[in-house]
């Protein structure tokens, strides 16, 4: 099932798209953040929190003060020679009241030391990686499209055994919801947690507890069982470390989210995906780009375009940080409202539409949520409709639609009722993308041809005036930011000729060409 | 009137339809123990049509059985917001003649709650089910928040904007955690003796008429509430509280 697209537009629109993220990199590649500096000092191994319950890699940023002077890694480096420590026994000392190394004599050696601190975290995760590769040989990867859900206990031992069971009933992929608050505080949390809203916490620790959940439960599945969080919020990057260091598979890491939805400040937001990408890529994680949000803001027939366009910057922005297509999983979804007429045409020709434009990135599919009801029976309906399209159109990751969405987080039994239904569903259907082709010049075909050219017409607007412009203008989702405006915009800082970050001084040079990308 | 039955295929048979999970594995004991759980719940006559496993110590069931009480309807208070339905021009036609000025509704979904989808489907110009949102009506100045607003930050907006009425949504809960939030917006008006200044109003799936004026707001809205029932109900209100006693 292939649409008749005009090759000359859809170049453009590539072309538009790296054209508009390469001011935001020129701005990220010369600033760092509060939070690029704590990762330093996860990736170094420092963790755990002092007795008021800060985080460690907290308390060793705000010791280096306003403007982040040289970034933090010289002088923990410097700090741990002077006392012949490890980061962490100095994180401990500075967080009673001692000071970080300032000794200029010790620098060469400093910069030695985290140079191969740097490295050594590095190994770590090429080995996480390895180890997901072997794992996926042993037991075997799912077919597309890979069935997706999520769990939302607020409990992680719940979440672990709920977890357990979607993939005994056939899920491929399970996402841990964070609790709704996380993603404006400015550390991450510490240790296994047991509450929160609408889901828990994103820490290091509960990672872990719902990888190892999943890993035990991979030879009774027989596939390779993936792990999803959000490496999104203030704390993209160190998130993104987290989920490095205990083999998560995909973090939902989009460029923009957390500008439009969150009102983070969209200088730090930049700086922030930048360094979490480019801990991702290395990973061999899939992220998961937000675009489904858009159309719940915007409406789905009109605000077609618009998620089509910020697939485009989203991957443009992706490959900047060195991350492959086959790890680039674009989401998107269009919500319409299932009452129009030919809605079914609008969805089917859309979610065509993206598969096309990106044939070599794992693409995730999401749902109808904004116009789904308390009517739990429609929604499982309108659900199974989605379904068929999804697999019809060849999508890579479909969430799924569950039938109490808008009503409550889903229980054991809605998401047992979702798979079913995806699993009856996408064994039926699998060989409609085979079987199909839209009529040419009819309505499915222009449908998708006409939001390419809106996509298009809005990416040169775009590309004109500028990303941050533009978003300062409300062109995405309706939702309007100004550079200067929302929040975390404090820890932003210029890097400055004295700045030193070893991680980026090993993986920056692989991404030299990027633009080309 | 009478007391009434549920109604499945004849009058008065008083057929229901339930689903559940109980913690016991799928097997040939599961119906006899769903049987027996909705026996003790006071269902008569019940019958298991479908049982699954939605885990190894998980059993999902869908039942039908038969009520053993029904319900006199006079005897049942009202949850809803009383008010004549009113749509968009009448509510426009109803502040300019009454009011003769544009009334100020500040809204937002508060404290932890990061969704934005109920808010906006009372307040942005698209609206919900086709009727126009508050941003359309000229005669109502809507500001919307957006998500995650502390109840500091919205009674100082309400206050800045001397707001006629305060919007509140509440979509994502856990334990109850809408319910504390509601409450500490109107203990705050209260603590700072504003709470008359304002129509307090609040909506969500989880929220009813009923339960919101028990957490101290003139009116809440529940699931599929749309602009105009919202507008209207203010806007009438309004008109009601500026007329002398």
């Amino acid at each position: 099932m292939t649409l008749d697209l005009d090759g000359g537009l859809t170049d453009e629109a590539f072309a538009l798209a790296g054209s508009i993220a390469a001011p935001v990199m020129e701005f990220a590649v010369d600033h760092t953040t509060v939070a690029i500096e704590r990762t330093v000092a996860r990736l170094f191994g420092v963790d755990g929190v002092d007795e008021l319950g800060v985080p460690f890699p907290n308390v060793l940023v705000d010791a280096l003060g306003p403007g982040l002077p040289g970034g933090l890694a010289l002088p923990l480096a410097q700090a741990c020679i002077e006392r012949s420590a490890s980061p962490q026994q100095v994180a401990e000392a500075v967080a009673a009241g001692e000071k970080l190394g300032s000794d200029p004599n010790l620098s060469g050696e400093a910069r030695e030391l985290a140079a191969r601190l740097a490295r050594e975290a590095d190994e770590r995760i090429v080995a996480q990686r390895a180890r997901r590769d072997a794992l996926i040989a042993e037991h075997g990867d799912p077919q597309t499209p890979w069935l997706y859900v999520i769990v939302a206990t607020g409990n992680i031992h719940e979440d672990a055994r709920q977890a357990q069971a979607a993939a005994r009933a056939g899920a491929d992929v399970v996402a841990v919801i964070r609790s709704t608050a996380q993603s404006l505080l400015d550390y991450v949390p510490y240790g296994e947690t047991t509450e929160g809203f609408g889901g828990t916490f994103a820490t290091q620790a509960n990672f872990r507890c719902v990888r190892a959940a999943l890993d035990e439960l991979m030879p009774e599945a027989g596939r390779y069982l993936r792990l999803t969080n959000y490496a999104s919020g203030l704390c993209m990057p160190e998130i993104a470390a987290c989920g490095a260091l205990e083999r998560l598979d995909m973090m939902l890491n989009d460029s923009m989210y957390g500008i439009l939805f969150r009102d983070i400040n969209p200088e730090r937001t930049f700086c922030d995906q930048y360094v979490s990408r480019m801990i991702n890529g290395r990973a061999g994680i899939i992220i998961n780009t937000g675009e489904d949000n858009y159309l719940t803001t915007a409406s789905g027939r009109e605000g077609g375009h618009t998620v089509v366009a910020s697939t485009l910057i989203n991957r443009a922005l992706a490959l900047a940080a060195g991350i492959p297509e086959a790890q680039i999983g674009l989401g998107h979804a269009f919500e319409i409202d299932p009452d129009l007429p030919g809605q079914i045409v609008d969805e089917w020709a859309l979610a065509l539409l993206i598969r096309e434009l990106f044939p070599n990135c794992p693409i995730k599919y999401m749902p109808p949520t904004k116009h789904v009801t308390g009517d739990i029976f429609r929604t499982h309906a309108i659900g199974s409709m989605f379904n068929l399209v999804g697999v019809a159109t060849g999508q890579h990751i479909q969430l799924l639609s569950v039938l109490t969405e808008a009503v409550h987080t889903p229980f054991l039994a809605d998401r047992l009722l979702a798979i079913q239904d995806a699993r009856r569903v996408f064994e039926a259907a699998r060989p409609l993308r085979d079987s199909l082709a839209p009529v040419p010049g009819g309505p499915l075909e222009l449908r998708a041809q006409q939001v390419l050219a809106e996509a298009v017409a809005l990416l040169r607007r775009v590309d004109e005036v500028g990303m941050f412009a533009a978003i300062a203008q409300g062109w995405f989702a309706d939702t309007a930011r100004p550079r200067d405006g929302g929040r975390g915009r404090e820890g932003v800082a210029e890097r400055g000729p004295d700045y030193v970050n070893p991680f980026l001084e090993l993986w920056e040079p692989q991404l030299a060409g990027w633009a080309s990308g | 009137m009478a007391e009434i039955l549920p109604y499945g295929d004849t009058a008065g048979d008083r057929m229901v339809q339930l689903s559940f999970t109980l913690p016991v594995p799928a097997d040939a004991r599961a119906r006899e123990i769903g049987l027996e759980f909705l026996r003790r719940n006071g269902l008569r006559e019940p019958q298991i049509v479908h049982i699954a496993a939605a885990d190894c110590e998980m059993a999902f069931f869908v039942a039908y059985a038969k009520s053993a009480h029904g319900v006199d309807p006079d005897a049942v208070e009202g949850s809803e917001v009383e008010a004549p339905a009113l749509g968009f021009k009448e509510v426009n036609t109803l502040i300019e003649r009454e009011l003769g000025r544009r009334i100020v509704v500040v809204g937002a979904a508060i404290e932890t709650d990061a969704h934005t989808v109920g808010i906006d489907a009372i307040m942005n110009m698209k609206g919900f089910a086709g009727d126009y949102g508050l941003e359309r009506y000229p005669w109502i100045e809507a500001v919307n928040l957006g998500a995650q607003v502390p109840c500091e930050r919205l009674l100082r907006e309400a206050g800045e904007r001397s707001a006629d009425a305060i919007l509140v949504s509440q979509v994502v809960t856990q334990k109850q955690v809408h319910a504390r939030q509601l409450t500490k917006l109107v203990d705050l008006l209260e603590a700072e003796g504003v709470r008359d200044r304002y129509l307090l109003v609040c909506g969500g799936p989880r929220l009813s008429n009923t339960f919101a004026k028990e957490l101290g707001y003139d009116a809440g809205f529940g699931p599929g509430s749309t602009p105009s029932t919202v507008a209207g109900w203010i806007a009438q209100e309004l008109v009601a509280r500026t007329r002398p006693v």
